[in-house]
């Protein structure tokens, strides 16, 4: 943990940027953020799961494009030019990172958020996956969902969600 | 086998150097008394890489002098022998030693083998002397006086200090009498200079553990000038509870600053895991400071590059410079008349653009055989010493490495090497015996492979027997005995610091350094290792290193609207399709006519689930014929776009693994293009 990220803690207080996705508001952590970029395209990665949109070059170094949209099953929209790509250095177990981009319909604003103030996210049961979730924040009578970006983006995550679907092939195979 | 060693001469010199180098440090910073295992590994590391290296090239000198050093670090690191200041002069005396004897050969003078003689004497001496109560010198009663076989020029660095000696060796219920341990040292500490020494040896396995039983006992340094009495009274409270020793202390004049500060005292563990150390640390409630600052620095991550390509280096950024500023000129005032100059000028910027990338590409990549041709000298000496017949094959030497990887995949390979040499490959005899050609194969092989430089080393010889890992692995504590492991972890276990099941210990390996080492290299490039191994049928050990920096002849062909690059290497040719060459077998495996064979088709369109672009039709694209896995086939795309040379990207930096493809590259236009892995198609296309 830097040491800038301990000074936000003592202050009980942490920043989050926060995008809009589907008229829905969400937040991650600020720190986690490395930068901004409007959408372009991306080059396709063959059979990877949808929610991958590709990777893309980002001076030098390849880093896969995640669409929130198509991992959160909602429904699908257009890359306009609001569209952008919010790039996260997102942390694998122990201390390796990697970076990936998340895709938002618009970033909207950075917000000092009180630990305090951070509701834990109810459980939904099955119908939703709060896992990924730190927990939901009213800001301005909007309630913003703060996501856990390692837990998000986590590759081995991924992997589960292709071992599923390759299992759920061999069973048609054995069909 | 004639290979001119000479011409690698230099590199190890200057690995020796380093390593050297290393040691003195390394000995420099080793508290006395008290054993921080790690330095000691980081010694003994150094020295093992020097005997290995200068057993390789023939300087059996130098290799005969540092298995002896070795030997006692050996001691040393398994806690056997105490650390002595006597024992560390001795052993840096031996530096300088090495270092005179490799600086005569490397200028091609004799050795002084007076002065070599005189210093392995003085080691011998230092093994053999102390040596025989080594074993059980962590028994409180048996430990022998620090400063036994002094010869004589060492006498006069040695002052009579005042101080005592304690062996205190509490009895199981010292906690549960209400005594604390931790209080006594700090009154110690109150009477002058305190070490203190934990020995953890009677500790029980975990299991067995209870937490208020005491069982681990302390030798403790005291210089003061205070009586016996005063320290009796100290201890007067635990008297009763414990085995204590008081015995005056002649020291050596230099005593480290003690550790100790009053409010946490510290105690250095001989040779400990961290848990046991944490188990230990908590019950006795002393507190174990582990000092980040303490590690071993990393290894400096320098690359030795000829000055001369340094300077045609400086010479072309100097030339781009030029065109650049000539360029600038061009466009400040531009008019179409000057058009000729500025193609003239990008034509110029363009070559020297590419001059500059080969030779910053020339400075990094490498051969591997420049590693590989080290190793018949190696193994024809060995196998004659081991009178073992072996034949080493080598293949795909001029697959490109990294420079860095070329230097640090060295050692891992030689330890692997001597290993499957000196336990793998059966005696002539055994070999006769159990049905195998009397000559033994090692087969070193490297190639390309899935976004990995893969390095195999391949010996039929007897394998590993995994039970008796195993029964190995429980005997040295390394694992329990209730552990149900599966194959490949048993395997595993010879990655563990201080395994071997070597019997003997010869001085090609078997001490157990070597796989952990190699191990650690390996992780340290980003890579890592495998075994396969069959009992009675040899083994196979496969190192997967990242290629950070490789460059690839691709040829770049589109499917739709993606781009992909298939590596040059692996095509045969390409052919435009016409009707009549396809052929389906049964309705559904496509297959298409190559002069008189018929080749299976793999359809990259439908392998890759391209949606984008114009669909064409069934029969329209070119084939490009390639090799995989030793078959031929054709992949269908639709067109061809030119041969370039790339930068493979790895695509698991950030992402994972995909399969069919081997990497990623960055095109012209700042696009990503992937980098198709021919033979895991091929392989795909068969599921």
């Amino acid at each position: 943990m830097t040491t800038d990220h301990i000074a936000v803690n003592s202050k009980q207080i942490e920043q989050f940027l926060t995008f809009e996705l589907a008229n829905e508001v969400y937040g991650v952590e600020i720190l986690k953020v490395q930068e901004i970029r409007g959408w372009e395209a991306v080059r396709v990665i063959p059979n990877a799961p949808s929610f991958i949109k590709g990777v893309l070059n980002l001076r030098g170094s390849v880093i896969p494009i995640v669409d929130l949209r198509e991992r959160f099953s909602l429904e699908h929209c257009d890359y306009t030019q609001k569209t952008v790509v919010i790039v996260l250095c997102v942390k694998r177990h122990r201390a390796e990172t990697f970076v990936m981009g998340i895709v938002a319909d618009a970033v909207s604003d950075v917000l000092d958020i009180k630990l305090s103030e951070i509701k834990k996210a109810p459980n939904f049961g099955s119908q939703l996956d709060t896992r990924y979730m730190r927990g939901m924040h009213v800001y301005k009578k909007n309630m913003i969902m703060l996501l856990d970006v390692d837990k998000l983006l986590n590759p081995d995550e991924l992997d589960d969600i292709e071992t599923i679907s390759d299992s759920v092939s061999d069973y048609d195979e054995l069909l | 086998m004639s290979i001119d060693m000479s011409q690698f001469h230099q590199v190890f010199f200057e690995e020796c150097f380093e390593g050297l180098e290393a040691m003195e440090s390394g000995l420099l910073s080793l508290d006395i008394g008290d054993i921080d295992s790690e330095v000691i590994n980081t010694i003994f590391r150094a020295a093992h890489s020097i005997k290995g290296g200068s057993g390789t090239f023939g300087f059996t000198v130098v290799a005969e002098y540092t298995h002896i050093m070795e030997t006692l670090l050996d001691e040393m690191r398994d806690g056997r022998r105490p650390v002595t200041k006597q024992a560390v002069d001795v052993l840096l005396g031996s530096v300088d030693c090495l270092r005179e004897m490799l600086t005569s050969i490397q200028n091609e003078e004799d050795v002084n083998m007076v002065s070599a003689a005189k210093h392995q004497a003085a080691l011998e001496i230092e093994l053999n002397g102390s040596a025989g109560n080594a074993p059980e010198a962590v028994k409180i009663d048996k430990v022998a006086p620090i400063a036994a076989p002094l010869k004589p020029e060492e006498i006069t660095e040695i002052d009579e200090e005042q101080g005592w000696k304690i062996a205190f060796c509490p009895y199981l219920n010292l906690l549960k009498t209400g005594n604390d341990p931790v209080r006594l040292f700090r009154e110690l500490n109150g009477l002058g200079e305190f070490t203190s020494n934990v020995n953890i040896q009677d500790i029980p396995p975990f299991d067995e553990l209870d937490p208020e039983e005491c069982n681990i006992s302390w030798e403790l340094k005291l210089v003061t000038e205070a009586k016996e009495a005063a320290i009796r009274e100290i201890f007067s409270w635990v008297e009763d509870d414990c085995a204590l020793e008081i015995t005056p202390l002649s020291k050596p004049k230099k005593v480290k600053k003690p550790k100790i500060t009053p409010t946490a005292p510290v105690v250095e563990v001989v040779t400990a895991t961290p848990d046991v150390v944490e188990s230990v640390a908590k019950k006795a409630a002393v507190v174990v400071e582990s000092d980040p600052s303490k590690n071993t620095p990393k290894a400096s991550s320098s690359i030795r590059v000829d000055t001369d390509k340094i300077d045609t280096l400086i010479n072309m950024v100097g030339e781009v410079v030029i065109t650049q500023s000539m360029l600038g000129l061009i466009g400040e005032n531009f008019t179409m008349d000057k058009v000729g100059q500025l193609k003239r000028g990008l034509a110029q910027l363009e070559r020297h653009t590419r001059d500059l990338q080969q030779s910053v590409m020339n400075i990094r990549m490498l051969p591997i055989s420049f590693v590989f041709s080290r190793f018949p000298r190696l193994v024809h000496d060995i196998s004659t010493q081991l009178h073992k017949k072996i034949t080493l094959k080598l293949v795909g030497e001029n697959t490109e490495v990294d420079k860095a990887v070329v230097e640090l995949i060295n050692d891992p390979l030689v330890h692997l090497i001597r290993n499957s040499l000196d336990h793998g490959i059966e005696m002539p005899a055994e070999r006769i015996a159990a049905g195998k050609p009397e000559m033994g194969t090692i087969e070193l092989k490297a190639y390309h492979r899935g976004g990995h430089i893969v390095i195999e080393i391949v010996d039929d010889g007897r394998g590993m027997d995994k039970a008796k890992l195993l029964a190995k692995a429980i005997e040295k504590g390394l694992v329990d005995e209730a552990t149900i492991m599966s194959d490949k972890q048993i395997l595993e276990l010879i990655f563990m610091p201080g395994f071997s099941t070597a019997e003997k210990l010869t001085d090609i390996s078997g001490r157990g350094v070597g796989m952990d080492v190699v191990r650690r290299n390996i992780q340290s490039l980003g890579g890592n290792i495998d075994i396969i191994s069959e009992l009675g049928k040899g083994s196979t050990i496969a190192i997967h290193l990242p290629l950070t920096l490789a460059i690839l002849d691709g040829q770049s062909v589109a499917v739709g609207d993606e781009t992909y690059i298939v590596p040059l290497v692996s095509i045969i040719e390409s052919i435009n399709i016409t009707e009549k060459m396809l052929n389906k077998v049964a309705g559904k495996g496509e297959t298409f006519k190559l002069r008189s064979e018929y080749l299976p088709i793999i359809r990259m369109r439908e392998i890759f689930n391209v949606k984008s672009g114009a669909a064409t039709k069934s029969n329209e694209g070119v084939i490009v014929v390639v090799e995989g896995q030793g078959a031929l086939c054709g992949f269908l795309v639709d067109e061809l776009l030119g041969q370039q040379q790339v930068v493979i990207k790895s695509l698991e930096a950030n992402y994972r693994r995909v399969e069919g493809v081997s990497g990623a590259t960055i095109l012209g236009d700042g696009s990503v293009a992937l980098i198709l892995d021919v033979p895991g198609l091929v392989r795909l296309s068969v599921r």
